[in-house]
Formats: C-alpha cells, structure tokens, sequence
C-alpha cells in the first residue's frame, strides 16, 4: 500500500499508542476524584496542557483540549460571537475554509442572524488583504481563516492578517489544523486569538483536539456541565487522548525540522516528474507557499474519481477534488474558488505524504499514474486527438 | 445490490461494475456514424457522448466516449454492450433501471450515471433518425 492521504489522517506513532494505553487500564480514576487515582490523571493531564502551550508558544491556561479539530472550530467561532453580541453580530471567513468553519457560520447565520463574509481567493489560492481591510466594520466580531489548506496545501499569510485585524480590534482566529507537524507554529506570534487543532492529522489520536484561547479573547463555552478545562470546555478529561495528542505534537514538531525537508523533496519530485511525463496537468497553488507535504494536481481531460479508483486497483491511495467521491455533484469549492472551471477541478488529485513514504514509492505512483491518465484520456469526449493514443 | 456481498474491490461498486470500469467495452470515437448522442454537463461532472451505426434498422455497431465518475464510465460499458445487434425499436426500450440492474445495482447517488446512459443512447437514436430524415428529404428535393 502506498498511502497518500495524510491530510486525510494519519496513522498514529507508536510512541503516541504506548503513552496512552495505562490511562485506558491502569491509570484509569477520573481526573475529577481526590484519590491517588484520580491525581495521576490529573498530573498526566496537566503535563500534557504544559508540554503542548510550550510547543506552541503560548500559555498553558490558554490550552482547552477538545472531542477533536471540529469541536475546536464549532466553539471558537460560536464562543467568541457569543459572547460579543452587543458588539455585532458580522463575521468574515474566506470561501475556502474547511467545511467545520463554513458550516458554523452558516448556522450563527441561518439561526441567530448573523451576516457573513466570505473572502475571495486569487488563483493561486492566497485572500487578498485589501479585500480583508474593506470588509472589516465596526460591528465585526470575528475573522476566522485558515493557516494552510486541507486541498492545496496553499498557506495564508497569518501574521500579516493578524496584524490588520488586531488593528482594527477585532478576535482573529485561525484553523491551524493541517499546519501542524507540517511547517513550525508558534501561535503567540501568528497573532491570533484562537487557533483549532486535531490531533489524528499529525500521527496523534482521533476523537481529541486542542482550542487555544488567548487569555482576555472574549469567549463563552460551547459544551456545558462542569468546570473542566478552566470552566472552558465541560466533560470528563479524554486522558489517554490528551496523552496522545501531547506526545504526537512533541514528536511531530521535532520531525518537522527532521522528516519534513525529505518528505519535501519526495513531494516536488512527485511533482515534477507528474510535469515532465503527463501533458496538460496544472498544479494548483503551485505558485503560492504551500504545506511541504501536499500536492494538488489537475489532469486535464479526465475525472478525479475515476483516477482514484484505478490509483486504489494498484494499492495507491490519494484523494480527489471530484465531487464523486462526497456524494454531492460539485466539484471541489475551493479549487472552484481558484477559478478553475468544473471539468478541470473534478479532474483534481491530492496526494498528501507523510513519514513513511520512499523515493521508490513515489516514482511508482507516476508510473502508474501516467498510463492511468493515458486510458481514460484515450476514452474522454474532451481530450484532443492529439492527446489520445 | 445484497448487502452482504464482499464490497472489494471497488468499495461502494458491485462486482460488475468494477469490471466494466476496470476494462470498459465498446470505447473510443466512431468514425462515420450514423448518430451521436452527447449528454451530460461538466458541471456535475459527468459528460457521455454515444456513437451508433445502423444498418438496416439494427444497431450494429456502437461506442463511447465518457467523461466521468467509476459508474459513468461503467454503465457506458454495458449499455453499449445491451444495444449491439438491437433493433432500433428494441434500443428505445432499454431503461436507465435496466442498466443498473445489468451492473448488479449502482449506490443511490450514482443512478443518475444510469439516466445519462439512457440518455445518451436515445440522443444517438434520435441524431440517427433526424440525419435519416433529412437524407430522405434531401434525395426527394434533388429527385424533384
């Protein structure tokens, strides 16, 4: 198997999986009780809150570890409007936000009445600041977007949002989701004021994430029904998950000084050998940063389905920007929101690498790719003759 | 599709159609035919040309050109194995159901590949009848 779908998820480290296991048996006590029991759970909790706000460059007090990236979307940006009503209720997103931050909005929209902007994107996947600037009133109470791109791998310029948003004193936060373990976070310095984490994306657990909350940033707790997480996040503690996450994020981060330069390499060589052997193939973002790990091609003439289906026949495993794969008929809305017409963005893969993949792995992926592409090119109403063989 | 029947390979596709996709029949552009039939909308996704040559009534020949998902590419397959050697009247027939039912079923949200094969093979029948007629038409207006 030749696995290319780590923004997908990931398969946990092993030291991840060790960490946990005596808090599923052993360590077992609720973190909430007074007995011995309980107190390792709690120092084990309280360690991890430690380990993980040094690693990011923040305060533990500011760390609420939550059911997973989702939950940390949904009460960032729920939390923080909330609890600035008086100030307005207006919110400004971008249009290629994941589907957890698009949808939240949607709901504070259709059920309390809030008005949302949705930032456009240039071609090359990036907001336009001055868009950014325009948008932003005095009844703002929110700008939520994204550190890098779940499809593109396309990184947004955090820092400098941040610096246009705090100006105009307004909560910034930022789904920091598929950055981490990918490039370095230190959320002090992005300047935001919350920042959602999932823990399955970089070799951790599924079922556990992480919100920060800038001390002060205004702020009211979505789930209710007790005063875990500084009275931020109610819930028994998911200590083994906790564990994890904390352990996957030390290792992660170290890798990405260490792993991270040869998964780059075997990235853009992935790509340039895509270029140099099927015509007629766009990379999408390819002109702006991106994530090292991801590549997102479009492969004109063909549909992604398709390809993935006959990628999976030969144990390659990647995903696609068709909307076959989602149950839905449109394409991809954020290679749609790059401009890229319908044909083209359902004609997109996503490889994204991780760890474990070799040289000779991915030399194999063009291999079979190009033939792939060559057969359905060959049986496609679109693709010029001259294309067909 | 029986619930119990092994999903691999192909996850959400029965047997046959993976089959179909996997080594499609009856593919590629035609040269000279009698009728074309192109359906679909990038939009969605899906884009099914149809291409058929009829001799005396009867469907002889026919192939296709298919943009599309795992399911578009497969009912184009066996739709254009299902006409071959059919009566026009008999082609007309065919229902996007049958179809389906031909590749041993097709997930919910992909019938509509079957409705475009349906489709498809009914524009080419259509294209075909029209260039009849107007052939027709044209050897009456150079008779007279």
């Amino acid at each position: 198997m030749i696995y290319l779908d780590n923004n997908a998820t990931t398969s946990a480290y092993p030291e991840v999986v060790e960490a946990m296991l005596p808090f599923f048996t052993e360590k077992f006590g609720n973190p909430s009780s007074l007995y011995e029991l309980a107190q390792q759970q709690k120092d084990a909790i309280e360690s991890s809150r430690q380990k993980v706000a040094e690693i990011l460059g923040v305060q533990p007090k500011e760390i609420v570890f939550t059911s997973g990236g989702t939950e940390a979307v949904n009460t960032a940006i729920i939390g923080s409007a909330l609890a600035q009503q008086e100030k307005g209720k207006y919110i400004i997103t971008s249009k290629i936000e994941h589907k957890a931050v698009l949808e939240t909005c949607k709901f504070l929209q259709k059920y309390l009445g809030y008005e949302i902007t949705y930032l456009s994107v240039d071609s090359s996947g990036v907001i336009d600041l001055d868009e950014l600037k325009n948008s932003i009133r005095s009844d703002t109470v929110l700008v939520s977007i994204m550190y890098a791109n779940n499809e593109t791998g396309v990184i947004q310029p955090i820092q400098e949002i941040g610096k246009i948003v705090k100006q105009a004193n307004v909560p910034f936060h930022s789904d920091v989701v598929q950055a981490i373990g990918k490039i370095p976070v230190n959320l002090s310095e992005l300047g935001v004021d919350y920042a959602s984490i999932s823990g399955h994306k970089f070799h951790g657990p599924r079922g556990i994430g992480i919100l920060y909350r800038r001390k002060g940033a205004p702020f009211t707790p979505l789930i209710r029904g007790g005063a875990h997480e500084n009275k931020m996040r109610a819930g028994t503690e998911n200590t083994p998950g906790i564990v994890g996450i904390a352990t996957a994020l030390e290792i992660a981060s170290r890798e990405i000084n260490n792993k991270m330069p040869e998964i780059e390499k075997l990235r853009d060589r992935l790509q340039q050998r895509i270029l140099d052997e099927i015509p007629e193939v766009i990379v999408n973002g390819g002109t702006a940063p991106r994530v090292p790990n991801t590549l997102n091609i479009a492969i004109k003439y063909v549909e992604g389905e398709a390809m993935l289906f006959l990628l999976d026949n030969e144990g390659i495993l990647a995903s696609s920007g068709s909307a076959c794969t989602s149950g839905s008929l449109e394409p991809s809305y954020v290679l749609l929101a790059m401009g890229l017409d319908h044909a083209t963005a359902h004609g997109s893969l996503r490889f994204s690498l991780g760890k474990d993949n070799t040289q000779q792995q991915i030399d194999k992926v063009v291999d079979v790719l190009a033939p792939i592409v060559q057969k359905l090119r060959n049986m496609s109403p679109f693709c010029p003759d001259e294309l067909k063989k | 599709m029986n619930e119990n029947e092994p999903k691999k390979p192909g996850g959400i596709y029965s047997k046959k159609v993976m089959e179909h996709f996997m080594n499609p029949h009856n593919w590629g552009r035609m040269e000279n035919p009698d009728g074309v039939g192109k359906v679909g909308n990038p939009i969605c996704g899906d884009v099914m040309w149809i291409y058929i040559k009829v001799e005396d009534n009867r469907i002889v020949d026919i192939s296709f050109e298919t943009f599309g998902c795992v399911a578009a590419i497969a009912t184009s397959s066996i739709t254009t194995d299902m006409v071959k050697g059919k009566t026009v009247e008999e082609a007309l027939e065919i229902t996007n159901k049958a179809v389906a039912n031909a590749l041993d079923g097709l997930p919910p949200n992909k019938m509509h590949c079957s409705l475009l094969a349906e489709e498809g093979l009914k524009a080419a029948i259509e294209d075909y009848i029209a260039k009849k007629k107007g052939k027709k038409q044209d050897n009456q207006k150079q008779e007279k």
